[in-house]
């Protein structure tokens, strides 16, 4: 089989976002696996050990990804791409990642395209649905277990906590979700082993485009923090003068009544 | 520039020599590979020991095991064992990151380190072909877990007044151990027991004890102050068998690996202290943001914002220290031929090149981590004296590291003692540069200490080596051959000794720092190594006016007081307002950064 896993570098989950001059601070920050991503990583590494093939992890982004693009390949991928925009793009969003994509599995022959569900920056969820339209492949989103057989594929999918389930055919998209398989460590094997395993880096030239064809659809206005959480306030008195004042605060102040 | 890099540097030579800061490896050399492993360790850690520490702590042992053979699937386990047989054959750093990322499992690291060093150590090092190849394997998976038994009830720091004795039978096949050893790490599970016991009651030997011969048993759990998620019994030996072909060296010849496998379990343990010391101060800047009194963190207190430096301070010049020593054993080891790597006497003067090196960095940064730990508790104040904060616990389980792999002060003693040998033997010229200094002191002009980063520390380092000469220098002299019996004499030089290899380490470290990233992505560093060369400086000064004033007195004392001012003479740093600025940073990240 031909697998291939869409893999963003993201914060570390435990970072702490600083916004400066309207962009969120990267200075210091520890970069991860996007952790959706892991669990396509993960998946694809099992399907392959179980079909056969060859796994490739694709990520866009600048030189700094190639060390997550490493600690995949030191659990276990075969092959990885850097799609290294660096030079090319000063903006993106979602249409520009996905329009790159296309242009990336063009001539491939692709199996199984596997994403995480969404990433835990930006969560838009759009990249994986967006590609495998532009491919003209079917694609299940929130995967929790996936078995292959022959061409088809039985899926089990996470609706808001109910279980779906979904029966398709190969060439076939999906995004994980948290419980389709519990990540490896990269083991020290597979550490050394990744350093001689192939990284290819492409730019937008390698892929025939120009900055016009991935420009964004959209234009990032602001950029925020959630205000900080107030101090909270007990209600005094009477039983039925504290229910008469949390609805009129509900109300008045919270506006969600 | 390659001439620097083949330049391989004497143990304890750093006292009479200038370096370079490509003289030593810093954390910032480390690769993307060093920092993977690291992760690995750290994401193991985090994810499977630590869910389980309250249960190791209760002494559910089958976890210990369990954890040590998933450790084995990752290659945790097999990293200072050669490829040929079964291990990784990685390099020094990459074995010392993953002890420094094991220090987040309490008492279990004590449990991984034991196995991985000094369990496993004496025969990689040691053992001959048919030994590593029966036994390597399976230690570098975890199939096989070890244990190293050369403590008894009567002999600690003297360790060769062992009383186990081994005797070969009649038909020449075994040798019949008995005794008693005490405190045995992994006791409750190691299948592989290193031994010492001396042959006919004289010739102290190592042997390699499999738990499964018959005459070995252990006794009862031990009843701990901390480090409750190790196990630690007696080792009985009783008519224990024991097959020749498991003597490991040379009869008579067992303190060679005694010796010898202790320096490398002191570098390991100082790691392990540096490694603890992050999580105290990550504990710690956690706690004091949150905590609030006076309807204030605490982290606003300036008093609180002292600690913190001054516990990042110490841990950074100790964090240099520790990885310079790593530098100095990789760079040694590496240069070993393989025909060498398997002759027990090379590696065995490889590794006692730096034993001056492994007992400074035991005995510093087991007492950072003691003081870390105290601070931390002092933070968290009466929440820090609960079980519920894992403050409570790292404050019990540090502070057997200042006891064992050699009490602090048997490892201070070594330091004078292992100097004065290498100079007896020409090894290093101390004497003669002691005999020069005096002269020098005679005419020494004030100098002119210039304001660019790092100048004023370069500056202190270098005097600091030249009081730590002329007191050691002026003590020899007086004492001669009964220089022995001053220990606090001997153990004063030790303290200046182990200050000079700090702060050379931090001032070079940070120097490194600065040529490579520039001065802006250094400040830290600077602001680290400015602090720890100051307060190290009072102390060496401390320290060397007691020793004077000890060896001499009169006249003479009063000329060599003057003679030692020329050398402390300079304007001091403000500690109290650079301290202020390094706990900014440490509060911020809420995490020991560089």
């Amino acid at each position: 089989m031909n697998i291939y896993v869409l893999l963003k570098r993201t914060f570390d989950t435990e970072e702490k976002i600083n916004i400066q001059q309207g962009k969120i601070d990267e200075d210091g920050a520890e970069f991860i696996i996007n952790p959706y991503d892991e669990y396509a990583v993960e998946e694809a590494i099992n399907q392959r050990d179980q079909h056969g093939g060859e796994v490739t992890v694709v990520t866009i982004g600048e030189e700094d990804s190639e060390k997550q693009l490493r600690t995949a390949l030191a659990m276990g991928a075969d092959k990885a791409v850097l799609i290294n925009t660096e030079d090319d793009l000063e903006a993106g969003d979602q249409f520009t990642t996905a329009r790159i994509l296309e242009a990336y599995f063009e001539g491939k022959q692709p199996d199984l395209i596997l994403a995480g569900n969404v990433a835990i920056d930006e969560a838009s969820g759009q990249v994986g649905p967006r590609l495998a339209e532009r491919l003209g492949m079917p694609y299940v989103t929130t995967i929790t277990n996936l078995e292959i057989k022959g061409e088809s594929a039985d899926i089990e999918r996470d609706v808001e906590g109910d279980v779906e389930k979904v029966q398709t055919s190969l060439p076939l998209l999906v995004t994980c979700q948290q419980g389709l398989n519990e990540p490896r460590y990269p083991s020290l094997p597979g550490i050394m082993k990744a350093k001689k395993k192939p990284l290819e880096e492409l730019e937008l030239d390698d892929l025939d485009l120009d900055e016009d064809d991935v420009e964004p659809k959209t234009k990032t206005i602001e950029v925020f923090l959630p205000p900080e959480k107030a101090a909270g306030r007990v209600l005094e008195g009477e039983v039925n003068d504290q229910v008469k004042e949390l609805v009129s605060l509900l109300k008045t102040e919270a506006k969600v009544l | 520039m390659s001439e620097t890099k083949e330049k391989m540097f004497k143990g304890g030579a750093f006292i009479i020599e200038d370096l370079e800061p490509e003289d030593i490896i810093t954390p910032e050399d480390f690769t993307d590979e060093h920092h993977m492993i690291a992760k690995t360790t750290e994401d193991f850690v985090a994810g499977e020991v630590v869910p389980k520490i309250d249960k190791l702590e209760n002494h559910e042992f089958e976890h210990s095991v369990q954890l040590l053979k998933q450790a084995g699937e990752l290659g945790l386990l097999g990293v200072d064992v050669p490829e040929e047989y079964g291990g990784l054959g990685l390099d020094k750093i990459s074995s010392s990151l993953i002890t420094e990322k094991f220090s987040k499992a309490g008492g279990f690291s004590v449990t991984h380190g034991a196995h991985v060093g000094i369990g496993s150590l004496p025969i990689v090092f040691f053992g001959n072909e048919a030994q590593k190849q029966k036994y390597l394997p399976l230690l570098a998976t975890g199939e096989k877990l070890a244990a190293y038994a050369l403590t008894e009830p009567g002999s600690g720091s003297d360790a060769l007044g062992a009383k186990t004795t081994a005797k070969l039978n009649e038909a020449g096949t075994h040798y019949l151990l008995n005794g008693e050893k005490q405190w045995i790490t992994n006791s409750a599970f190691a299948d592989i027991f290193i031994v010492y016991a001396k042959v006919d009651g004289e010739k102290f030997t190592a042997f390699i004890v499999e738990r499964e011969f018959p005459g070995v048993s252990t006794g009862a759990e031990e009843k701990k102050m901390g480090i409750k998620s190790s196990s630690t019994r007696t080792v009985i030996l009783e008519d224990a068998e024991v097959p020749v072909e498991n003597v490991l060296g040379e009869i008579g010849r067992g303190h060679v690996i005694a010796f010898n496998i202790l320096n490398v379990g002191r570098y390991k343990l100082a790691i392990g202290g540096v490694g603890g010391s992050k999580i105290g101060i990550e504990l710690s800047a956690k706690y004091a943001n949150e905590r609030k009194q006076f309807n204030t963190p605490i982290s606003r207190f300036s008093l609180i914002q002292e600690k913190l430096a001054t516990m990042a301070a110490k841990t950074y010049a100790n964090e240099s220290a520790v990885y310079r020593t790593v530098g100095l054993f990789e760079q040694r080891m590496s240069n070993l031929s393989n025909e060498e790597l398997n002759d027990g006497k090379a590696v065995a003067a490889a590794i006692a090149e730096y034993q001056v090196e492994c007992s400074l960095n035991k005995v510093s940064a087991t007492e950072l981590m003691d003081f870390v730990a105290d601070e931390a508790v002092q933070i968290h104040g009466g929440y820090g004296f609960m079980q519920e904060y894992e403050v409570e616990r790292m404050y019990r389980d540090s502070r057997i590291q200042r006891i064992f792999e050699g009490t602090n002060e048997i490892n201070r003693l070594l330091v004078p003692g292992s100097l004065l040998k290498k100079a007896m033997k020409g090894e290093l010229p101390l004497l003669q540069k002691a005999q020069a200094l005096q002269e020098e002191l005679m005419m020494l002009m004030p100098e002119e200490v210039g304001s660019e980063p790092l100048e004023q520390e370069k500056y202190l380092l270098k005097n600091a080596k030249k009081i730590g000469l002329l007191a050691a220098g002026l003590a020899a002299q007086k004492y001669g051959n009964k220089l022995e019996q001053e220990q606090e004499i001997l153990a004063n030089i030790a303290d200046i000794v182990n200050e000079v290899y700090n702060m050379e380490a931090a001032v070079l470290r940070t120097e490194k720092a600065i040529n490579k990233s520039g001065l802006e992505a250094s400040s830290l560093k600077l602001l680290y190594t400015q602090v720890y060369v100051q307060e190290a400086f009072n102390r060496v000064e401390a320290n060397a006016k007691e020793t004077l004033i000890a060896s001499e007195e009169g006249d003479t004392l009063r000329m060599m007081l003057s003679a030692m001012r020329k050398l402390t003479r300079h304007d001091p740093t403000n500690v109290i307002a650079k301290k202020r600025e390094i706990a900014k940073r440490i509060i911020e990240e809420e995490k020991y950064v560089v």
